[in-house]
């Protein structure tokens, strides 16, 4: 064999000569996307440790649409009780922990996933507010992220009822509920949410159709959405400046590097890192003291008997804060009616900041001290929100949840006013990097 | 011949008509599927009356029994314990129960048709989760020094006395619903079905 005859099958420019590949591009743009998207997809070259998020997201999605593909093989939606008295669909789940081959790890793997997720697409989202990833020309990707996030605890919630313990039974009891307080068409509402009078059967079918197969296509359409839109107008980066203003002599950007090999490669040692943490989870606290599957979802459902303190599991905790700080009716309307709209109204309005933020500058890094003031503040009252959320209601708590609620609404309301008026710092020409 | 720029008329009404004939299509086509999610035929005929002994009921006992998927409570109430209705009349929201929580023969100062007898269903008004008892007077329970014995709702702390009538200033925004029940003798009772305006 001669030694460069490996070397004859590509041209000038990398690619294969007349092969399958050709034979392919000229019926599909195989070539092309790969290029589009990632050979010669130009990022800015200063991406730091909060740009593996993104990346880890999909991760994390792979990682549920592969387990869930699993579980579903041996996991029975049916409320009815078997022979022992326990409904089927708690015993099938005790099943797979107990019965079928590896089913605890993955069904291990996919109850971590969930809390995984929300920890990965959080902090994702910090990273936009940081360095202000959602300010034009990039609005379109922060809405679909929204909206993916929305559908994210969509789908969430309606996998939590699945194994079909006490807190499923009584947390979808009490969400679903919720829906009542809408007036007029509220209690209907519920009922059609529920295919039932009360949680049932008809709501435990329904809620795995959905959390099988109707939103996780919504969700890889969203999210094919989200990176079309991203690599329309490129990414950000940590100085939130445009790297396409400063071109090469070949028209590249500058500060500009093509995502693969750079960023693929940088992401596998995100993914690495994440896969440690996330199978020591997996392995050694697969319940997450409680906080990513909690002790009453131990006991099979019992509609006539509620646990002594339901608490929503830890990702939805700052929203339920802000729904029971809502005590006081309006307007004639009862409170809690206002308090799921201001539930609403806490993730809605993220999808306003493109529009909210009127800093001259994107990026943290050259924002002035108000605005670095007002994110801690908001940051620090989110989390106390929290954390109160896993807490049982007392007098106490009810007014710092209060307080907290206004600040959480205040960052975002009164952000057109105090990120104008900040003092900034000059943003630099090109994108800092050492 | 049509010519450049210049609209037909006649071409465009028959696409906004066609357009919005296919639109109503569209729509009619999601009823079935919408609809299909409401209770079906078979839930709403489930939800039987059910039928309680409640001879071995001693007074200040309470039992629940599964009516409709919801818990039904039958509360055996001693005379102290209806003795406290009179004194927490001040302070419960809707002491007449004026409310449509019960039916017409359960409006009167105990919520029932035996005095002793109180049949709820104990699903909290607020957002539906199942109160626990809390019998005991005072601090005994967790509850507070006046409490006068009752029921505890774990979810958002709504409270209820004997008579299933929530206090004042709680998140549920009425009494526990009363089912509608009737004497088949003097201790079976059928929960779900009444006589006519008994």
């Amino acid at each position: 064999m001669a030694a460069n005859s490996g070397y004859e099958k590509y041209k000038s420019d990398g690619s294969l000569k007349g092969n399958l590949l050709e034979w392919f591009d000229a019926r599909f743009p195989a070539t092309s996307l790969w290029r589009g998207h990632l050979s010669e997809y130009y990022a800015p070259k200063n991406f730091n440790f909060w740009y593996f998020f993104g990346s880890l997201a999909m991760v994390v999605l792979a990682i549920q649409l592969i387990t869930g593909i699993f579980l579903v093989m041996f996991y029975k939606p049916d409320a009815s009780l078997n022979a022992s008295g326990v409904p089927v669909a708690f015993a099938s789940v005790e099943y797979i922990m107990r019965d079928v081959n590896w089913g605890w790890l993955i069904r291990y793997m996919h109850s971590t996933g969930a809390s995984a997720f929300f920890v990965v697409i959080y902090l994702h989202m910090f990273r936009g507010m940081l360095y202000g990833s959602y300010r034009k020309p990039r609005e379109l990707i922060w809405v679909f992220g929204m909206v993916i996030f929305l559908v994210l605890m969509a789908e969430a919630f309606m996998g939590y009822l699945l194994p079909w313990g006490q807190m499923s039974f009584w947390g979808a009891q009490v969400i679903v509920n919720l829906f009542s307080a809408i007036p007029l068409i509220g209690e209907p509402l519920s009922t059609w949410i529920r295919g039932d009078y009360v949680i049932g059967d008809a709501t435990l079918n329904r809620f795995f159709s959905f959390h099988v197969i109707a939103v996780p296509l919504a969700l890889l359409g969203l999210v094919a959405a989200h990176i079309m839109a991203l690599h329309e107008v490129g990414s950000n980066n940590p100085d939130g400046i445009e790297i396409k203003k400063r071109l090469g002599p070949d028209g590249i950007p500058l500060d500009g590097i093509p995502f693969h090999p750079y960023y693929t490669v940088k992401d596998i040692v995100g993914v690495v890192v994440f896969l440690m943490l996330f199978f020591a989870v997996v392995f050694f606290a697969p319940e997450g003291g409680g906080y990513f599957l909690e002790y009453n979802n131990f006991f099979p459902a019992d509609p006539l008997k509620t646990p002594p303190h339901i608490a929503p599991v830890w990702y939805f905790t700052p929203f339920y804060s802000i729904l029971r700080a809502v005590v006081w009716p309006i307007f004639g309307l009862e409170a809690k009616f206002w308090g799921v709209v201001a539930m609403g109204a806490s993730v809605v309005i993220i999808a306003f900041l493109p529009w909210l933020d009127r800093s001259p500058v994107k990026s943290i890094r050259y924002r002035g001290p108000i605005y670095k003031t007002f994110l801690a503040v908001f940051v620090v009252a989110f989390l106390i929100l929290g954390y109160l959320g896993t807490q049982p209601p007392s007098p106490a708590s009810e007014l710092v949840s209060q307080i907290c609620t206004v600040v959480y609404f205040a960052f975002f309301l009164l952000m057109p006013w105090y990120s104008k008026i900040d003092k900034c710092k000059p943003e630099p020409e090109r994108v800092t990097f050492k | 011949m049509s010519t450049e720029g210049k609209v037909d008329c006649g071409r465009r009404r028959l696409i906004v008509a066609t357009a919005a004939v296919g639109g109503v299509g569209a729509v009619t086509a999601v009823v079935p599927f919408v609809s299909s999610m409401l209770p079906s035929e078979r839930a709403k005929a489930a939800g039987a009356p059910v039928e309680v002994d409640v001879s071995n009921l001693a007074p200040g006992q309470m039992i629940t029994v599964e009516w409709r998927g919801k818990p039904v409570w039958i509360i055996n109430r001693s005379q102290e314990m209806l003795d406290t209705l009179v004194k927490l009349e001040e302070a419960v929201a809707d002491p007449k129960s004026d409310g449509k929580q019960q039916p017409e023969y359960c409006k009167n100062p105990t919520r029932s048709i035996k005095p002793n007898l109180l049949v709820a269903v104990g699903i909290c008004t607020h957002l539906g989760c199942s109160p626990t008892s809390k019998f005991k007077k005072g601090v005994e329970e967790g509850m507070p020094d006046d409490w006068q014995g009752g029921f505890l709702c774990p979810c958002h702390g709504s409270t209820f006395d004997f008579a299933g009538r929530v206090f004042r200033n709680k998140p549920a925004p009425s009494n526990l619903e009363v089912p509608p029940h009737t004497y088949l003798s003097d201790t079976r009772i059928l929960i779900g079905e009444d006589t006519k305006g008994a």
